[in-house]
């Protein structure tokens, strides 16, 4: 088994849904959350607050620099994330698919790096 | 994949074939003293070379194998999936889904296809395809790392994903196939080796998936094509289109083979983009002279085409069999509606219908503009002839 981050992209200027669009997504991703509980592939996951409620913290030695916003200063910021189990690509891949359906944007899967030994 | 459609039809595409240019080099030395023994020395030299190449290939293959069991993953139950498929699994086929994944971009599923599967050394796969060997070392590393990073499974794909999954095992084939048989430049063995390469993966792909039909529209469009690779330059290299060429020099084996595959998938009535591509390539074939060419077939077999594949490409070429059926007028209209602007064919047969129409300035324009787009020397010169046969 594997873990791999699912992670929701957004890009600057594309529009947020509102009422009942918004309350459709909430439900499906709602439904598909339980659908990989349901599966055990559930590790984590959860909807981010919007990018600029973020902080970046730096230590080098004993500086600690610390700066308002995101750390990509990047018209693509992410959204949120799942974190899931999955015995190989093609089943993240499949749970994928169906998150970015789910939450109507895309999706990036990223495997971890294997424990060391 | 601009090219991938084309080439079959619109035979202003060739280039010098490896085989056409060894058989002129007799003619232009001149007999040597003693021709028998040295037919017989080139003869043994010949099979020496290729025992060497195939005892190579035959350990890369197995060096291959070896890198698949330890680098990648590998699925424990490989079977599991197979469920209907009654088919004894096979190590090529497994490699070739694995190295024609989805998750892998294009070119390096055909960089994989020709390391893993065609043994070709990574500087061959290079030449192969005209980038610095760095650039194609790196992206081999960079395929062979995600796919271990993401554990993609070595397994050949459930049977309700086989035809989507096959989809770019196919194109990656048939891309190996044309880099082999419109190379402009590079070593002419290699070229010749990437054709049969193409072509025994193609076969191996028909006998481990005898249900699915396009494989076999694959294996006959190849087979189809080859068979008159002979014929489509003229010995000093310049390019011989389509209705100028020696029929009596095309393979005549290669066709009937080809031609037995095309009637087979007719019977099975699953027509797909290979298959329609091969079927097409059929009615050429099986025309004794150009002359004899059932046009109105073979647009009819681009109609059924551009239904399944509705590409600007399919268009053109269907325009190309429309001007024999309707005259240059109506091709002409149809090559309107047309987004190919920088591609040198679209200019190339405007240039050619104009010229049919007796609008002689708009033809040398095309012309024009089609030579600022080819990137092909053979091509280029053909274009040239043409251009200058209008006069001033």
């Amino acid at each position: 088994m594997t873990q791999f981050m699912l992670s929701v992209w957004h890009r600057e200027g594309e529009e947020l849904p509102t009422g009942e669009e918004m309350q459709e997504m909430f439900t499906a991703v709602d439904a598909f959350n339980q659908e990989v509980q349901a599966a055990g592939a559930w590790v984590f996951g959860g909807g981010l607050e919007l990018p600029d409620t973020a902080t970046v913290v730096q230590t080098q030695g004993t500086d600690v620099s610390m700066t308002d916003g995101p750390f990509a200063e990047a018209k693509e910021q992410i959204g949120g994330f799942w974190i899931i189990e999955a015995p190989d690509l093609d089943a993240a891949l499949d749970w994928a698919r169906r998150g970015s359906a789910a939450c109507r944007g895309p999706v990036e899967v990223r495997p971890f790096q294997d424990e060391p030994a | 994949m601009v090219r991938v459609l084309g080439d079959v039809d619109l035979a202003e595409d060739a280039v010098a074939d490896a085989f056409a240019v060894a058989a002129q080099r007799w003619p232009e030395t001149g007999i040597p003293p003693n021709p028998g023994g040295w037919i017989t020395t080139t003869a043994r030299n010949r099979a020496i070379d290729r025992l060497r190449r195939e005892s190579t290939r035959d350990e890369r293959h197995r060096a291959a194998q070896a890198l698949v069991d330890t680098e990648l993953d590998m699925d424990p139950h490989p079977d599991d999936d197979l469920g209907d498929l009654d088919v004894v699994p096979d190590d090529q086929l497994r490699l070739m889904f694995l190295c024609c994944h989805p998750a892998l971009a294009p070119d390096v599923q055909v960089a994989l296809t020709l390391r893993l599967l065609g043994g070709l050394e990574t500087p061959e796969v290079a030449r192969a395809f005209l980038v610095p060997e760095a650039t194609m070392a790196q992206r081999i590393v960079r395929a062979k790392r995600k796919i271990r990073a993401n554990h993609i499974a070595y397994r050949i794909p459930p049977a309700e994903e086989l035809p989507t999954r096959l989809r770019p095992v196919l194109a990656a084939i048939y891309l190996v196939f044309n880099e082999g048989h419109t190379a402009s430049s590079g070593d002419e063995l290699l070229r010749a080796d990437l054709v049969t390469e193409a072509i025994r993966l193609g076969r191996v792909l028909v006998e481990l998936l005898p249900d699915e039909p396009e494989p076999a529209g694959l294996l006959a469009l190849m087979l189809l094509t080859h068979a008159r690779s002979e014929t489509r330059t003229a010995a000093d290299g310049s390019l011989v289109r389509l209705a100028d060429q020696d029929r009596s020099r095309w393979d005549r084996a290669l066709i009937a083979e080809g031609h037995m595959i095309v009637r087979d998938c007719i019977r099975r009535d699953r027509p797909g983009p290979f298959q329609l591509q091969a079927a097409i390539a059929a009615v050429h074939t099986d025309a004794a002279t150009a002359a004899d060419t059932d046009w109105r077939q073979i647009v009819a077999l681009y109609d059924q085409l551009y239904a399944q594949r509705p590409d600007d490409i399919v268009w053109l070429n269907r325009a190309v069999a429309l001007a024999e059926v309707e005259g240059p007028e109506t091709a002409l209209d149809a090559l309107s509606t047309v987004h190919l602007d920088d591609y040198h064919l679209l200019h190339a047969t405007r240039a050619d219908l104009l010229v049919r129409l007796g609008r002689r300035d708009d033809a040398r324009a095309a012309y024009d503009r089609a030579l600022e787009l080819v990137t092909n020397d053979t091509e280029r010169r053909f274009l040239l002839d043409r251009r200058r046969s209008l006069h001033p």
